[in-house]
C-alpha cells in the first residue's frame, strides 16, 4: 500500500500539474507531491528497516535495504529540489527565460522523473527496471533544452542520442540475461525477476553472462556517466535549468548505478570471478582521473561541478567494484554523502548564477558579501565536495581508500592523485568566487535557503556520527550486494 | 557411345552459343526498341551486322602491334571456350573437365586485360581511356564477383560448374538468403561486366561516357566483328551462368539425350524472361556518373559479401 | 508448415532485415529512409509471427502486431507528417565515403557473428541462427548514427537500433515478457514525441536539420 502511494503520488501529480501548468500554485503542488512522496518514502523505510526486505504487488515490487536507502535519498533530494526550484524557476520566470509553457512543462516532467527514478528502484523486474531507466532519460531531456537556446538544443540532443545509443546497448544485456535465465527458470515473466535470478545466480551461464555484463556495463555506464561515455553530461548539466542539474547529479546518476550493481551481482554469481568487478574498476579510475584533470581546464561553473559529479560516480563505481564489505559500504555511503552535497552545491551554483547573469567563473566574485547563503553554502558545499573533514564524503573516500591499500594497493596511487587534482581544482577555483567585494553587476536575490542547509547539516552530521540505524542498513546492504 | 555423345552436346552447344548470342542480343535490343516506342530491326540484325563487318577490309594504324591484330582472335577464342565449360545444355561436358568457375573468371579476365592492351597500343587518347576506366571497372568488379561465386560453391561444396550445378538443381530445395544475395551482386556484376546501363552505354559512341567502346573504336572489318561478335557472346554466358548457377532446374543430366529438347525449350524460355528482365533495368536506370561506380560495385561486393556471411551465420 | 520451412523463411526474413539495415546506412534521400524503415518493421513483424507459430508462442503474436501497428504504421507516419511538416521531403544528404562505409558494416557483421557464438551453441530455438543478425542491426543503426549528421537519420538510426533490440529479443529468447515488451513500445512511442518537437526546436534554432551545426559544446582551452 505504501508502495502504490509512493508510486502514485509522483505519476498523480505529474498529470495535475500538466493541467495546472503556469499557475501561481504549481510550484506549491510541485512540493506538496514530493512532500508526500517523501512521508510514503519514509513509511516503506521504516516498514523494512523494521520487517526486512518485501515483496509485493505478485512479485512486481521488490524492496530492500539497497533500494530503500535509495529511495529515501531520491524522495528527499527531489523534495528539497522542488523547494529550491520555486524561486529559482520564479526568477526565471521573471526574467523571461523561461515561458507559459516551459513552466507547465518544467513541473509534469520534474514528477515524472521522479515517478520514473522510483520505478527503476522499485521493480522487481529487470525488464522493467530498463523501461523506467529509459523512461528518466526521456523525461529529463526536453528539461535540458527548456531555455531554447542553441547551445541547450545541442546538449539536449546530445543527451538523448548518446543515453538513447546507450541505453539501448542495455537492453541489449538485459536480453541476453533473460535467455541464460530462461534456460534454469524457465519461460515467462518470472525469468526476469530479480529475486528469482538472485537465487539462481550460480547456474546461470557464465559465458552469456560476461558477454551480457559488457553490454549492460555500456549501458548503464553511460548513464552513470563513465568516461569515456561521458560525453553527455557536462553539456546536460550546463545548459540545462539547475534545479535539473541538481536532480541529474544527485540522483539520476546514482539510480544507473544501482541498475549496473544489480546486474554485477547476478553476473559475480554466475562466473564465481570478480570479472565484472574488475571491468568497473577499470571504468571506475578511468572516470577518476580523466574528469580530475578536465576539471582543471573548466571555465563554466555548472560544467565544472559536472565533471565533479563524474569523478564522484567514479569513485563509487571504482569502489562497487573492488567489492568486500569496506568497500562496498563506503560505495553505499558515497553515493548518499554525494547526492546530497552535490544537488547543495548546484543550488548555491544556480543562485550564484542567477545573482551574476552568467555561469562563467570569471565574472562570479564576492559571494559571501553578496549573498552570505550562497557565499558559505558554496564554501562550505565545495570543502566537503573534495573530502575535507568533517564532512561526510571524507568518511566515505576514506572508507574506499582503505579497502584499496588492502585489496589493489598498486591502484591506491592513482585513485589519490585522483582526488588530489580534483581537490586542488576545485579549490583554486571556489577561493575567488566567494571571497572579494561584490562586483556592480552582482544582483541581489531572495535565496531558497532550506534545502541548502538542510544538506549540509546532513552531510556534516553524518560525517561526524554515522546514525545506528544507517548503519545498520548498510551492513545489510553489504550483505545482499556480497 | 560414351565418348561420342557427351562430344556431340558439346558441339551442339558450341554451335548455339555462336548463333545463339547475337539473336538474344538482338531479342534485347528489339524489347529495347518496343519499349521505347520504336520499329525494331528484327531479332537477325546483330547477324547481319557481322556478316557485313566481314566482308569489310581491315584498316590498322600504322604503329599497330601484334598485340593489336593479335587481340580479336584471343578474345573470341576465350571467350567460346568459356563458352565450352559453363553447362548451358548438360552438366557434365568433356571441356567442362578443363576449367571450374575461377578459371572461368580467370578467362574472362585474360580477354580483358588484352582488349584494353589493344585501345592502349595505338596510342589515341580514347583508346587510353576507355583502356584506364575498363580497368577501374574490373579492379572492383572481379573481387565481387568472384565473392558471389565463392557463395554458390560454399553451398554446392565444389567450385566445379557441373557440380554446382548437380547440388542445387538436384538436391532438396531450401530457401537459401545466401543464394539470393548471390544473385543479386551476380546481376550487378553482369551489367558491368557486360558494359550495360547503367555502368556503361553499349549504344553509344559518345566521347565522354564511352568505356567498352572506346577501346575498341580503332578496330574495323573481321576484326570488328570478332570483338562484337565475341561481346555479345559474353553476355550470352553470363546470362547463361546466371541461369545455370541460380535457375539450373530443367538441365539435362550427363548423358541424358531424350530431356534435351525439353532442356533446350526451358532454357530458351528462360532466355526469354532475362532479356525482359535486362531491358527493364536497362530502361528503369540512367547511366550513371563514372564516379559513382565505386558505389554500384561497392555495394555488388556488399551483396556478394553478406551472401558469404549469411551462408555461415543463417544456414 | 513445418518447423524446417518455417526456420528457412525465418532465415530469409532475417537477411531481409539485415539488408535493409545495410539500406538504411547508404541511403541519401529522406523518403528512401522512411520506406526502408517502414519495411524492415514489415520483415520484422512477420517474422515475429512466423516464430510465433513455430514454436507456438501465442504471446509472439500481440509482439507481431504491435510491431505492425508500431513501427509499419504509426512512427513512419509521424516522420511523414514532420517530414511534410518541416518540408524536408526533397532533401538529399551527404553521405560521405559509402564504400568504407559499407566494409566497416560487413566488419560489424562478422564480429557479431562472434560475439554471439556462445549463445548460438547454447540456444536450442528454431531461431538461434538470426540472433547474429539482430545483433549486427544494433550496431549498423549505431554506425548510421555515427556516419550520418542529419537529424531525421539519426533518429531513423535510433528507431533502426530499436529493430535489431526487438528482432534479438525474438530471435534468442522468443520474445521478452510482454510487460517488458509493452513498455518498450510506450518508451518508443514518447521518444517519438520527443523527437518530433525537437526537430521543430532544433529548425528553429539552427534552421535547418544538420546536426553538424550543433558543435558549440566543446571543451575550451
Amino acid at each position: 500500500m505504501t508502495l502504490l502511494i509512493l508510486l502514485g503520488t509522483s505519476f498523480l501529480a505529474a498529470i495535475i500539474l500538466a493541467f495546472v501548468g503556469d499557475r501561481r500554485y504549481a510550484a506549491e503542488i510541485n512540493i506538496l507531491g514530493s512532500t508526500a512522496t517523501f512521508i510514503a518514502g519514509v513509511a516503506l523505510a521504516v516498514h523494512v528497516y523494521l520487517d526486512g526486505p518485501m515483496i509485493a504487488g505478485g512479485k512486481f515490487f521488490f524492496v530492500d535495504a539497497f533500494s530503500v536507502y535509495l529511495t529515501v535519498l531520491t524522495a528527499f533530494v527531489s523534495m528539497t529540489t522542488a523547494i529550491f526550484s520555486r524561486r529559482y524557476m520564479r526568477r526565471e520566470r521573471e526574467h523571461g527565460r523561461v515561458g507559459h509553457w516551459g513552466m507547465r512543462f518544467y513541473h509534469a516532467m520534474f514528477q515524472l522523473f521522479i515517478f520514473a527514478m522510483l520505478l527503476a528502484l522499485l521493480t522487481n523486474n529487470v525488464g522493467v527496471l530498463w523501461i523506467a531507466m529509459e523512461l528518466a532519460t526521456l523525461s529529463t531531456v526536453l528539461l535540458v533544452s527548456l531555455y531554447r537556446t542553441p547551445t541547450a538544443i545541442e546538449a539536449a540532443w546530445k543527451y538523448f542520442i548518446l543515453c538513447g545509443v546507450g541505453i539501448a546497448q542495455a537492453l541489449f544485456g538485459t536480453v541476453l540475461l533473460y535467455f541464460a535465465a530462461e534456460k534454469v527458470l524457465g519461460e515467462g515473466g518470472e525469468a526476469l525477476l530479480w529475486t528469482n535470478l538472485s537465487q539462481v545466480s550460480t547456474q546461470l551461464e557464465p559465458t552469456v553472462l560476461r558477454l551480457a555484463f559488457v553490454f549492460l556495463m555500456v549501458g548503464y555506464g553511460t548513464k552513470v556517466g563513465l568516461v569515456p561515455l561521458h560525453n553527455w553530461l557536462p553539456d546536460a548539466h550546463s545548459e540545462g535549468p539547475t534545479p535539473i542539474s541538481a536532480v541529474l547529479s544527485g540522483l539520476l546518476l546514482n539510480i544507473a548505478l544501482y541498475a549496473l550493481v544489480r546486474c554485477k551481482v547476478l553476473v559475480d554469481g554466475s562466473t564465481g570471478t570478480n570479472q565484472a568487478g574488475n571491468l568497473m574498476m577499470g571504468f571506475g579510475l578511468l572516470s577518476i582521473l580523466v574528469a580530475a584533470f578536465s576539471l582543471l581546464r573548466q571555465k563554466d561553473i555548472k560544467r565544472m561541478f559536472a565533471y565533479s559529479s563524474i569523478e564522484h560516480m567514479g569513485i563509487a563505481t571504482f569502489a562497487f567494484g573492488l567489492g568486500g564489505p569496506i568497500a562496498t559500504f563506503g560505495a553505499l555511503l558515497h553515493m548518499l554523502v554525494h547526492s546530497l552535497t552535490k544537488s547543495s552545491i548546484f543550488f548555491t551554483v544556480g543562485h550564484a548564477s542567477q545573482m551574476h547573469e552568467t555561469q562563467e567563473m570569471e565574472k562570479i566574485k564576492g559571494l559571501i558579501r553578496g549573498n552570505p547563503l550562497v557565499g558559505w553554502g558554496l564554501m562550505l558545499g565545495v570543502m566537503a565536495i573534495v573530502g575535507m573533514p568533517p564532512f561526510g564524503v571524507f568518511t566515505s573516500e576514506f572508507l574506499i581508500l582503505t579497502a584499496t591499500m588492502k585489496d589493489a594497493a598498486l591502484l591506491a596511487p592513482l585513485l589519490l592523485l585522483g582526488l588530489g587534482v580534483a581537490f586542488a581544482a576545485l579549490f583554486r577555483r571556489v577561493q575567488p568566487m566567494v571571497a572579494g567585494a561584490i562586483p556592480l553587476y552582482q544582483k541581489p536575490l531572495k535565496a531558497a535557503h532550506i534545502p541548502v542547509i538542510l544538506h549540509m547539516v546532513l552531510v556534516l552530521i553524518i560525517g561526524l556520527y554515522m546514525p545506528n540505524f544507517l548503519s545498520r542498513w548498510f551492513h545489510t546492504a553489504v550483505e545482499l550486494l556480497k | 557411345m560414351n565418348i561420342i555423345y557427351p562430344a556431340a552436346v558439346e558441339v551442339l552447344q558450341f554451335l548455339i552459343l555462336l548463333f545463339a548470342a547475337p539473336v538474344f542480343v538482338g531479342w534485347v535490343r528489339m524489347l529495347k526498341c518496343w519499349f521505347q516506342g520504336r520499329t525494331s530491326a528484327g531479332l537477325l540484325q546483330p547477324h547481319r551486322d557481322i556478316m557485313k563487318l566481314f566482308y569489310k577490309d581491315v584498316v590498322l594504324a600504322e604503329n599497330a602491334s601484334w598485340i593489336f591484330r593479335f587481340t580479336p582472335y584471343l578474345v573470341f577464342g576465350a571467350t567460346a571456350v568459356a563458352g565450352g565449360v559453363i553447362p548451358i545444355l548438360s552438366v557434365g561436358l568433356p571441356l567442362s573437365a578443363t576449367a571450374d568457375i575461377i578459371a572461368l573468371v580467370a578467362l574472362f579476365t585474360i580477354s580483358r586485360f588484352f582488349t584494353a592492351l589493344a585501345g592502349l597500343d595505338i596510342g589515341t587518347a580514347f583508346g587510353g581511356m576507355g583502356s584506364s576506366r575498363e580497368k577501374t571497372i574490373a579492379s572492383l568488379a572481379e573481387p565481387a564477383m568472384l565473392m558471389a561465386i565463392f557463395t554458390v560453391s560454399l553451398v554446392s561444396q565444389s567450385t566445379s560448374l557441373s557440380q554446382m550445378v548437380n547440388v542445387i538443381a538436384h538436391g532438396e530445395f531450401v530457401l537459401r538468403p545466401s543464394l539470393a544475395f548471390a544473385l543479386l551482386a551476380f546481376v550487378l556484376i553482369t551489367l558491368a561486366e557486360t558494359g550495360r546501363i547503367p555502368v556503361d552505354n553499349p549504344a553509344t559512341h559518345l566521347e565522354l561516357t564511352m568505356i567498352h567502346e572506346a577501346m575498341i573504336l580503332e578496330y574495323s572489318g573481321r576484326h570488328l566483328a570478332l570483338i562484337e561478335w565475341a561481346g555479345m557472346m559474353k553476355l550470352f554466358l553470363f546470362t547463361a551462368l546466371g541461369i545455370a548457377s541460380f535457375f539450373p532446374w530443367g538441365i539435362a543430366a550427363a548423358g541424358d539425350i531424350a530431356f534435351l529438347p525439353v532442356t533446350t525449350v526451358l532454357l530458351l524460355f528462360k532466355l526469354i524472361l532475362a532479356g525482359i528482365g535486362l531491358v527493364l533495368i536497362e530502361t528503369g536506370l540512367a547511366k550513371m556518373r563514372l564516379f559513382r561506380l565505386t558505389e554500384f560495385l561497392g555495394s555488388a561486393f556488399l551483396f556478394a559479401t553478406l551472401g558469404l556471411l549469411s551462408y555461415f551465420i543463417l544456414e | 508448415m513445418s518447423t524446417n520451412i518455417a526456420a528457412q523463411m525465418n532465415s530469409v526474413l532475417a537477411a531481409l532485415v539485415l539488408l535493409t539495415a545495410f539500406g538504411l546506412l547508404v541511403q541519401r534521400r529522406v523518403y528512401g529512409l522512411l520506406h526502408l524503415f517502414a519495411w524492415q518493421g514489415l520483415f520484422l513483424s512477420i517474422s515475429t509471427a512466423v516464430v510465433g507459430f513455430v514454436s507456438s508462442q501465442h504471446h509472439l503474436y500481440i509482439s507481431s502486431v504491435l510491431t505492425l501497428a508500431l513501427k509499419v504504421i504509426v512512427l513512419p507516419y509521424i516522420l511523414h507528417t514532420l517530414i511534410i511538416r518541416l518540408k524536408i521531403h526533397k532533401e538529399v544528404e551527404t553521405v560521405v565515403n559509402v564504400p568504407a562505409t559499407m566494409l566497416i558494416g560487413i566488419a560489424l557483421v562478422i564480429f557479431s557473428y562472434h560475439l554471439t557464438a556462445p549463445i548460438r551453441d547454447l540456444s536450442t530455438l528454431v531461431t538461434k541462427s538470426t540472433i547474429a543478425v539482430a545483433l549486427a542491426t544494433v550496431m549498423l543503426g549505431l554506425l548510421m548514427m555515427i556516419t550520418r549528421r542529419h537529424a531525421v537519420t539519426q533518429i531513423i538510426g535510433f528507431l533502426a537500433m530499436e529493430n535489431g533490440l526487438f528482432f534479438a529479443a525474438t530471435s534468442a529468447t522468443y520474445g521478452m515478457p510482454l510487460v517488458v515488451e509493452l513498455g518498450v513500445a510506450l518508451d518508443i512511442l514518447i521518444a517519438a514525441f520527443i523527437f518530433g518537437i525537437f526537430f521543430f526546436h532544433i529548425r528553429e534554432t539552427f534552421d535547418s536539420l544538420d546536426v553538424e551545426q550543433m558543435a558549440m559544446l566543446k571543451e575550451e582551452d
